[in-house]
């Protein structure tokens, strides 16, 4: 990227050009005229003028406002004359330069190449795995967060500057390399770093739809190694990034319009599910339990469309009821076209006997105002509520519906299930097959590690990069390794660690919920999850030779040979 | 016509005469080469080289040299001038005199370079 620095240089250079000469020449009429007039001695007599050098020297002083008055006799009113036209004409000039330069430095051009070209230096520097997200609004700085609490660097574009400068603001704990650009531009990506080799992912998170394809079309052909995960609000698009293979699509919709579903199959996985997809360290959400029975749909759009089809799966079509403002033919459905916010409408689709409703219309207040209504003509109504800017959330909060889809969490929690713990949205759907039965015992046995706080996901992979102590053990066949060992703690191996083994993937089967006596295998992929301190020691244990053999033999040894010679 | 090309090639060209009418006489004689004239030559070569300044082609870079080095040895004539005037007191003998002249003919082989790659530059459009 020499070519920025260069036209940075050239640009500066060619502006300075006018006031360079205009120095100049001021200076060298100066020189001139004081050279020319003539001086007087001390006596007062009319001497020759002053040298060249002393003209020179004269003028440097003056015209930096020095001032010495150095030369040894006073000066003749001829020259007193010069000296004073002198005096204005350089002080002009100097200020003419100076002028130039800072209107140069202000340049908008100026100071987008410059940030461009910090921009690049600081991606090219990285050495840590990294992701590149396109657009920090509410999502994206949600994502940002999170990610830095993990402890996972990543790069920042956007085509606004507000939310780029609220990023300089935040509290992070490494460097954020930010550029006010479009990520549509494929140039702009390479220079985040699409071709780097510690780049991990990017995620196209902007407001609009057209600009998240265009992202994700751009990463699988200039890269197609790197996955990509889109957020897509309308289904057009979505097929769409699907049909050239966008690795994870987030729709918000469907994705909650699912666990919505969830929640009223099988109230204990969905809790389940939540615990493992929310923000770590958070406080545990409380268990909500969505009735089954007639439920009303307030607004057809997306979010509208995602809820009616699971109830239909669920074989609840005659019991829905669907009010929007615009006429459609929702397949049959019984619908009312109205804006569903005055009490009328809702009576009429027969909100006495209904058991919930959800207000899905893209607009807060609509939905508060459903919502306000609803309530007061049902007080046991099941209320699930559409949120669509976080800055609303007061008003939401102060409403308390029994649920409350936030559009932006949602899409930056799925995001960073996938992008944390990719093999986590594969034991989701493993969860949403198991039955009740299965999800409350694994809640059960999580609840003394979870501690009132959501517990942290992570995967393990056995292999010599990621685990050598553990792949180096399991090389000895005689000597055999089970999940166990990765369960005890390396400070006192009486000590089970406060975690749970969910999933072990094995050449393509998976084994949900591996017994501690489960032997381990080379190349085992196991996801876990606990508290952060647990994470922490079972890495050392797999990772470090000594820790791991406490754990298997409880002898403590320091691995010397001597060591070894001596205690046989 | 483009204003900008002749000024352009009116300074270069002003540059380089100025120095050889700085240069020529006898390199020994003091009274055969005027302050005045170099102290034009040193003015009129320092706006050539500010008007080369920002062009980015190979022959703009080679301009921009040149000039650099002609600057270069019209104040070390300058300097060695005034050096030998007002500091060591020695008045322009010939050996002063041969030097100053001698670097000075060394900023008008660069000026002549400069011109040559002005005249390339303008055969090379024809128009």
């Amino acid at each position: 990227m020499s070519a920025v620095n260069d036209s940075v240089l050239f640009l500066v250079l060619r502006r300075m050009r006018a006031p360079l000469i205009v120095m100049i020449l001021i200076y060298a009429v100066s020189i001139l005229g004081l050279v020319l007039i003539p001086a007087v001695d001390a006596g007062g007599a009319p001497t020759a003028p002053m040298s060249f050098f002393d003209a020179f020297y004269f003028v440097s002083y003056t015209a930096s406002t020095i001032g010495f008055g150095e030369i040894p006799n006073a000066f003749s009113y001829g020259q007193r004359f010069w000296v004073t036209a002198c005096i204005y004409l350089t002080v002009i000039g100097w200020t003419y330069s100076i002028l130039s330069i800072l209107n140069l430095l202000k340049d908008d051009g100026l100071q987008r190449a410059l940030a461009t070209g910090r921009f690049y230096r600081k991606v090219k520097n990285l050495s840590e795995p990294f992701c590149i997200i396109c657009g920090v609004g509410e999502t994206g700085s949600l994502i940002c967060t999170t990610l830095d609490q993990v402890q996972m660097r990543f790069v920042v574009l956007d085509t606004r500057p507000e939310p780029l400068q609220e990023l300089e603001l935040g509290d992070y704990l490494a460097d954020v390399p930010a550029l006010n650009a479009d990520a549509q531009i494929p140039g702009i990506l390479l220079l985040a770093g699409l071709r780097h080799s510690h780049c991990k992912a990017v995620l196209a998170v902007t407001n609009s739809d057209e600009a998240n394809l265009a992202i994700a079309m751009n990463v699988r052909l200039l890269n197609p190694g790197i996955p990509v995960i889109a957020r897509a609000e309308h289904a057009a698009t979505a097929a769409n990034m699907d049909s050239f293979g966008t690795n994870f699509v987030v729709d918000p919709y469907a994705l909650y319009a699912r666990r919505l579903a969830l929640a009223m199959r099988s109230p204990p996985s969905y809790q389940l599910v939540e615990w493992l997809t929310r923000v770590p360290g958070t406080p545990i959400p409380e268990l909500h339990k969505p009735p089954t029975g007639k439920w009303i749909v307030c607004g057809y759009g997306h979010f509208g469309r995602a809820i009616v089809q699971h109830l239909d799966t669920m074989g609840l079509h005659d019991d829905v009821r669907i009010i929007d403002p615009r006429p459609t033919n929702p397949d049959d459905h019984l619908s009312i076209v109205s804006a569903g916010t005055e009490a009328s409408p809702l009576i009429d689709a027969g909100i006495k006997n209904a058991v919930g409703l959800v207000a899905a219309s893209d607009n807060d207040i609509n939905n508060l105002s459903i919502a306000i209504t609803a309530r007061e003509l049902n007080p046991d109504l099941f209320i699930v509520m559409r949120q669509s800017s976080s800055a609303n959330s007061m008003l939401f909060e102060a409403f308390d519906a029994n649920l409350t889809m936030i559009t932006t969490q949602t899409v930056a929690h799925a995001c960073l299930s996938y992008l944390t713990t990719p093999m986590l949205s594969r034991f989701i759907r493993e969860i949403e097959k198991q039955p009740a039965a299965w999800a409350e015992s694994l809640i059960k046995a999580l609840t003394p590690i979870c501690a009132g706080c959501v517990p942290f996901v992570w995967t393990t992979r056995i292999n010599r990069v990621k685990t050598p102590a553990l792949a180096q053990a399991l090389h000895n066949v005689d000597c055999p390794v089970s999940v166990a060992a990765l369960m005890t703690s390396n400070r006192d191996r009486r000590e089970s660690l406060k975690l749970l083994p969910l999933m072990l993937e094995r050449a393509g089967q998976i084994i949900l919920r591996p017994a501690p006596d489960l032997p381990l295998h080379n190349g085992d992929k196991i996801i876990w999850t606990g508290t952060r301190e647990a994470w922490n020691e079972q890495k050392l244990t797999a990772s470090y030779g000594n820790a791991l053999n406490y754990v298997l033999t409880g002898k403590s040894s320091t691995g010397s040979w001597l060591g070894k010679y001596l205690n046989g | 016509m483009n204003l900008e090309k002749v000024v352009f090639g009116f300074f270069i060209v002003l540059a380089a005469t100025l120095n050889f009418g700085f240069f020529i006489g006898d390199i020994d004689r003091p009274e055969l080469h005027h302050i005045y004239e170099l102290f034009a030559a040193i003015v009129v070569n320092l706006i050539a080289t500010t008007l080369k300044f920002g062009d980015r082609t190979q022959i703009g870079a080679i301009h921009l040299a040149t000039s650099l080095v002609a600057d270069l040895q019209l104040i070390a004539a300058a300097v060695t001038w005034g050096f030998a005037v007002h500091v060591m007191h020695l008045g322009m003998t010939p050996e002063i005199t041969a030097s100053v002249v001698s670097l000075s003919g060394g900023a008008l082989f660069a000026n002549v370079v400069s011109v040559i790659f002005l005249i390339a530059e303008t055969l090379m459009m024809r128009r």
